[in-house]
């Protein structure tokens, strides 16, 4: 009987002393304060030049990959009235319009917006500001098709051909960002009324869906390093240069080519999240991600392109990468509109 | 015919029925008498095949049914709680037999109507389980049994749970039913009374093991040993002639002259005399308790706690060999 | 027991503390859903709740969520009745140890049984050849392991006290042992299989964890489509009056369970448990157990067995590596945060649940058992028939501004576990302290015990008991809870169980060997408090 009263007793105690060890929020030191950086879970820096900015600012930066970068932006957009971080990464142009929408970031034009191309600057009213720039495209194993005497699909209508079948993996657009931005390139380039007409010949065609890039890529893309059977898959203009300075060692050539014709040009977006403790810090990590610094790391760590003119970009990228001078597009405003009921035209056409 | 031989059911470490050996003949009515805990039950039940541990010979008409199942022997067992299905009406129940042997319904359901109407329950077909008496349900009981047309009826206690009014009308009524019906029977019980109106041949049974075979009158009156002699309400006693022997009550006597001593310790009125129950004199740890009867035309009633004399005649003693 | 000895505003706190909870964080989020789903922006818009009706793939989600719980319900009823029967009228030796071994898939925490499954049908794993990964198939199976022991305790728990005399009846009358079973044994056990599939139904029905972590893009269920219309399209009011349509068929199913049991009222002649256990005598029988002891062994250990193998088994050879990375942090990850505060999180939300739910429950039992009010019985166990994803849901869009404005407060993921847990804390209290003999008391106070030295020495000693088991349930649950927590944790306090579900959505050896490890230490806490449980149990509480 004392027995049962002590363990009560002492469960109480834990509780409270636990809960109180929550409820009193950290106070920053007087010299460092911290803020969280909400970003996907793709987001990478390295690590060198986050502490170079702690080491110049003061400023700790903690890190916050809340899962893709919708269910990221979404998090953001839910957790308005109480924000959860101080700084979004990771806002591309599909889901652009949702960001802006919502209202949930603050207006901030750092100063080196002056070095970023026209293309690139999506938002006029300078809430998000661009930090990088990529294209998604289909990437396609150079070996495997020269083994089987198959000509390489270039242009977006082969893919429906018998002679590809059951060879292409794509990403579902309703769970991943490079998934969208190939149908929208499918959009953009069959129209709204002929784009689902090309995806019912997709799927006759037996094309795999993944439910992001990691398991499409990584899991069946013949040349992803873990025994896949697919060697279309829906990628990055990055990814060929990315091989290449992954494999030991570095080939002359890129084992991976890119269909230029499936391109799709992504824009990542940053900003500061509206009612964050820390503006002024918030700020200076924003403008920290526009310097040539943070710049030059992008390519390596994330495999994406800076947006800042005149940044060195490693040798790789420069000999590897094939970068189409016109990729498709759509305008963010009616990616905005229709992106939800496309992305269910899209489920209904290919998965059910 | 039932023939058992050497029947034997252990379980634990006990013998609830220790090599039986057992006839019943075609038409016959044998009850088998004995206390709670004699093994009647568990005999039964090792004859219907429901006693998965039994050992021994159980055949009829010559045919061996060790590898028979219970379902394919052919017998009828009626339960002591009756065991009716809740879920089924009377007629439910009582069809069940026949269902399992795939008869026509047309004779399904003229079977169920003279099987009810065997036992008094012309109507009761649809009626619900739950709203019959305890009279009545043991009588679908027998109905269900009786309809499927075993060829050896089993009747566990079949009277066990109704009350003694009820109990003796249906006793009169199910002899006259058996025998109508030149049903072969074997009944189990502990109620001698119900067991000499029943039974063609009695087979007491105590600890397993057979006692005494008999006709209903060949036991009463000679009951083989001290045990049955007991059970049967005889007195078994040496006070009277020095060795072991069994009196009935009625026969002993108080007397006004000499014989054996004692004091009365209880009075029981039994309607038409009474029964005393008198503590003989003698070595404390091994005196004996006799019962005599008293008439209730005596000149007078012993009270409890009176000492008298108690006398029987030579020819009232039986001794057992 | 009655509480009318108790002073006035103490029998008024026993009310107003559970009404007043359930009021704030169920009542008011639920209608929150209700106005989202069919009143957003002010004004009657049943246009979602149309498209829930019309649009055929939202129509399609639905059958396939009554679909699939169908199918579930029937396999486990299939395969768990001949293991109620091996259970409750086969004597053999170990026996309460199988029963007590059967019931830890029941208990475990959702995301531990989709990373076992994951782990035993997914890519690398010993079943993966199956390709039963993301299928229906594997949802099922998965459900059968958790319900398995729903069925083989209730069914099994009338079977062994059912009278055998019928079916013997029912042989002498000529039926085979199989038809006696159809026609005599299955009649008279109808109530409790109905029971079991009721509930085995109910927890299908709202099956979240499991059909999120082992379904793909072609099993979406209600429950999965309310979160990712929240969380991945931001489609708030389409995901509200989902909801809607799932607590209408939530209410209905309770309703439909409650009328069936209600005609099901046959008096049965019952026995004690135990007196109808037989040893199997024929090789026949002795098979029969025996293939339903390995089937117990396979379905429960066999999924575990992989897990445990499988957090262990890392690239160079067996090792503690996923478990040590947990405390670290590693280049490579994305996961900045040390993996090893979920864990500490997830201790500290469930003990701050637990109290929650040991005071609200316990108030709610005390109240039910002086005064049988219907009302506040049903009203306490709605949050256990409406589903978690529901609730998390509803704090999510009701709760994040005045007058109860909590998102940004560390106490919203307790809340809503408690919230979760209060329905089994007054299950487990009320019949207990129903139970106290008030003769109890009358004796202590002829023998001159004054009214508090009556609640000292009678009441006290069997409430605290009480008390504990509940609180022991109630930390159980709020470690495993996943369905309410997804939706509201913040990323920087991750629990362990959003901690799996996060590091299965990402692909590579050391974000899957995370999950398995992290999946390992759930279960292993959620083990201990189990079985902290049991050693205060005081005999059986029969069914759940």
């Amino acid at each position: 009987m004392r027995r049962a009263l002590l363990m009560i007793t002492i469960t109480i105690t834990i509780a409270i002393s636990a809960t109180s060890g929550m409820l009193v929020t950290p106070s920053s030191a007087a010299s460092t304060t911290t803020i969280a950086l909400v970003t996907h879970d793709s987001f990478a820096v390295s690590k060198k030049v986050l502490q170079a900015f702690t080491k110049e600012t003061g400023i700790v930066v903690k890190l916050l990959p809340s899962g893709d970068a919708g269910a990221a932006l979404n998090q953001v957009i839910l957790t308005k009235s109480n924000p959860i971080g101080d700084v979004f990464f990771g806002v591309d142009n599909t889901f652009l319009s949702r960001a802006l929408d919502a209202d949930v970031f603050a207006k901030y034009a750092p100063r080196a917006l002056s070095t970023v191309p026209d293309e690139y600057q999506l938002d006029p009213s300078h809430r998000l500001t661009p930090i990088d720039h990529g294209d998604v495209c289909i990437n396609y194993d150079k070996q495997w098709f020269a083994d089987k005497r198959l000509a390489v699909p270039t242009r977006l209508g082969d893919l429906t051909k018998p002679a590809y079948r059951g060879l292409l993996v794509v990403e579902n657009p309703a769970t991943s960002s490079p998934g969208l931005a190939f149908q929208l390139a499918t959009i953009a380039r069959y129209g709204n009324r002929g784009w689902r007409d090309y995806w019912t010949k997709l799927r006759a065609n037996d094309v795999k869906v993944d439910d992001g890039w990691e398991s499409a890529y990584e899991g069946d893309f013949t040349q992803g390093g873990n025994d896949g059977e697919y060697p279309l898959v829906v990628s990055y203009a990055s990814s060929p240069p990315a091989a290449v300075y992954y494999a030991k060692p570095q080939p002359k050539t890129s084992p991976i080519g890119t269909m230029l014709d499936s391109c799709f040009r992504q824009v990542e977006l940053a900003g500061v999240i509206k009612g964050t403790d820390h503006p002024a810090a918030a700020r200076k990590l924003v403008d920290f991600m526009l310097t040539e610094r943070f710049q030059a790391d992008i390519p390596l760590q994330m495999f994406v392109f800076p947006v800042r003119d005149g940044t060195p970009l490693p040798a790789v990228f420069t000999k590897f990468a094939e970068v189409p001078d016109e990729p498709w597009s759509l305008p963010p405003a009616r990616i905005g509109a229709r992106r939800d009921a496309w992305i269910e035209q899209w489920t209904d056409t290919v998965l059910r | 015919m039932l023939a058992v031989a050497g029947l034997t059911v252990t379980y634990g470490g006990t013998t609830a029925v220790d090599g039986i050996d057992l006839d019943v003949g075609d038409g016959e009515i044998v009850c088998i008498l004995g206390p709670s805990g004699s093994g009647k039950s568990t005999l039964l039940r090792a004859v219907a095949g429901l006693e998965p541990d039994a050992r021994g010979g159980v055949s009829w008409d010559g045919d061996d049914l060790a590898r028979v199942p219970p379902h394919r022997r052919g017998f009828g067992l009626m339960f002591q709680d009756h065991a009716l299905f809740p879920h089924r009406d009377v007629q439910g129940n009582v069809a069940f037999g026949l269902r399992m042997q795939r008869l026509p319904g047309v004779e399904i359901e003229a079977r169920t109507g003279d099987a009810l109407a065997l036992v008094g329950l012309a109507g009761f077909e649809r009626r619900r389980i739950s709203e019959l008496s305890g009279g009545e349900q043991q009588r679908v009981a027998l109905a269900r049994a009786l309809a499927a047309a075993p060829r050896l009826l089993m009747l566990d206690e079949p009277l066990g749970a109704l009350d003694r009014a009820l109990r003796e009308r249906l006793v009169t009524e199910l002899r006259a039913l058996f025998v109508h019906l030149g049903l072969t029977t074997l009944f189990v019980t502990h109620d001698h009374d119900e067991a000499f109106a029943l039974a063609d041949r009695l087979v007491v049974m105590h600890d397993g093991r057979i006692e005494q075979v008999g006709t209903p009158a060949e036991v009463w009156q000679r009951p083989a040993n001290a045990f049955v002699a007991r059970f049967l309400g005889w007195n078994v006693t040496h006070a009277f002639s020095g060795a072991d022997a069994a009196v009935r009550p009625e026969a002993v006597r108080v007397v006004d002259h000499s014989g054996v001593s004692g004091t009365v310790i209880a009075r029981t009125f039994r309607r038409d005399h009474f029964l005393l129950a008198v503590r003989l004199d003698g070595d404390d740890d091994d005196s004996e308790v006799v019962h005599a009867e008293v008439s209730l035309d005596a000149d007078r009633v012993p009270d409890v706690g009176e000492r008298l004399a108690l006398d029987v005649r030579p020819g009232d003693l039986l001794h057992f060999d | 027991m009655t509480t009318a000895r108790l002073p006035r505003p103490v029998r008024i706190a026993l009310v107003v503390v559970p009404v007043g909870f359930l009021a704030v964080f169920f009542a008011y989020p639920v209608l929150a859903i209700v106005g989202r789903g069919l009143v957003p922006q002010w004004s009657v818009d049943l246009d979602p709740l149309g498209d829930v009706v019309t649009d055929a793939a939202l129509r399609h989600i639905a059958w396939f969520t009554i679909w699939q719980a169908t199918l579930s319900t029937v396999l486990t009823l299939a395969v768990g009745l001949p293991g109620a029967y091996v259970l409750a009228r086969c004597d053999f030796p170990g026996r309460r140890v199988v029963r007590a071994l059967v019931t830890v898939p029941f208990v475990l925490p959702t995301v531990v049984v989709g990373s076992a499954f994951v782990a035993l049908l997914g890519d690398g794993g010993p079943l993966g050849w199956l390709g039963l990964d993301q299928t229906l198939g594997a949802i099922l199976v998965a459900h059968v392991f958790f319900n398995y022991a729903v069925v083989v305790r209730t069914v099994g728990s009338l079977w062994s006290h059912l009278d055998p005399r019928p079916e013997e009846a029912a042989r002498m009358l000529g039926a085979s042992r199989l038809r006696t079973f159809r026609e005599v044994t299955l009649p008279a056990l109808r109530p409790a299989i109905a029971a079991a599939g009721a509930v085995v139904f109910l927890f299908t029905f709202t099956s979240f964890g499991v059909i999120l972590i082992l379904g793909g893009p072609g099993t979406a269920t209600l429950e999965t489509e309310i979160y990712r219309q929240t969380a991945q399209l931001l489609n708030l009011p389409l995901a509200a009056a989902l909801t809607v349509v799932q607590l209408v068929a939530i209410v209905l199913l309770l309703v439909l369970t409650s009328w069936i049991e209600g005609r099901q009222r046959v008096s049965l002649s019952l026995r004690a448990a135990g007196e109808t256990a037989r040893q199997p005598r024929t090789a026949g029988a002795r098979l029969f157990v025996a293939l339903n002891l390995a089937l117990m062994a396979l379905l429960v250990g066999v999924p575990l067995g992989v897990l445990v193998t499988r957090s262990f088994d890392t690239p160079s050879g067996f090792g503690l590596d996923f478990y040590r990375a947990l405390g670290e942090v590693h280049a490579g990850s994305t996961l900045f945060v040390e993996p090893v505060h979920a864990i500490a999180n997830s201790l500290e939300f469930a003990a701050a649940a637990t109290l929650i739910a040991v005071v609200v429950g316990g108030c709610a039992a005390f109240t039910l058992a002086s005064a049988h009010r219907r009302g506040l019985d049903a009203l306490v166990s709605l949050p256990l028939g409406v589903s978690a994803v529901t609730v998390g849901f509803g704090f999510l869009i009701s709760l994040d501004h005045p007058p109860f404005d909590l998102r940004g407060s560390w106490w919203l993921v307790p809340i809503a576990q408690a919230l979760v847990a209060v329905p089994f804390v007054v299950r487990v209290m009320t019949p207990v302290l129903r139970a106290i003999d008030p003769r109890l008391r009358d004796a202590a106070a002829t023998l001159g015990a004054s009214p508090g030295r009556v609640w000292r020495e009678v009441d006290l000693p069997i409430v605290a008991r009480a008390a504990l088991v509940a609180a022991g349930f109630a930390f159980a649950i709020s470690l495993g809870e996943f369905g309410a927590t997804v939706f509201i944790v913040r990323p920087d306090r991750p629990t362990l169980p959003v901690l799996v579900f996060r590091l299965l959505g990402q692909p590579g050896p050391s974000n899957f060997g995370g999950a398995m490890a992290a999946s390992v230490i759930l279960m292993a806490i959620t083990a201990l408090a189990i079985l902290g449980i049991e050693r205060f149990r005081a005999g059986t509480l029969g069914t759940f």
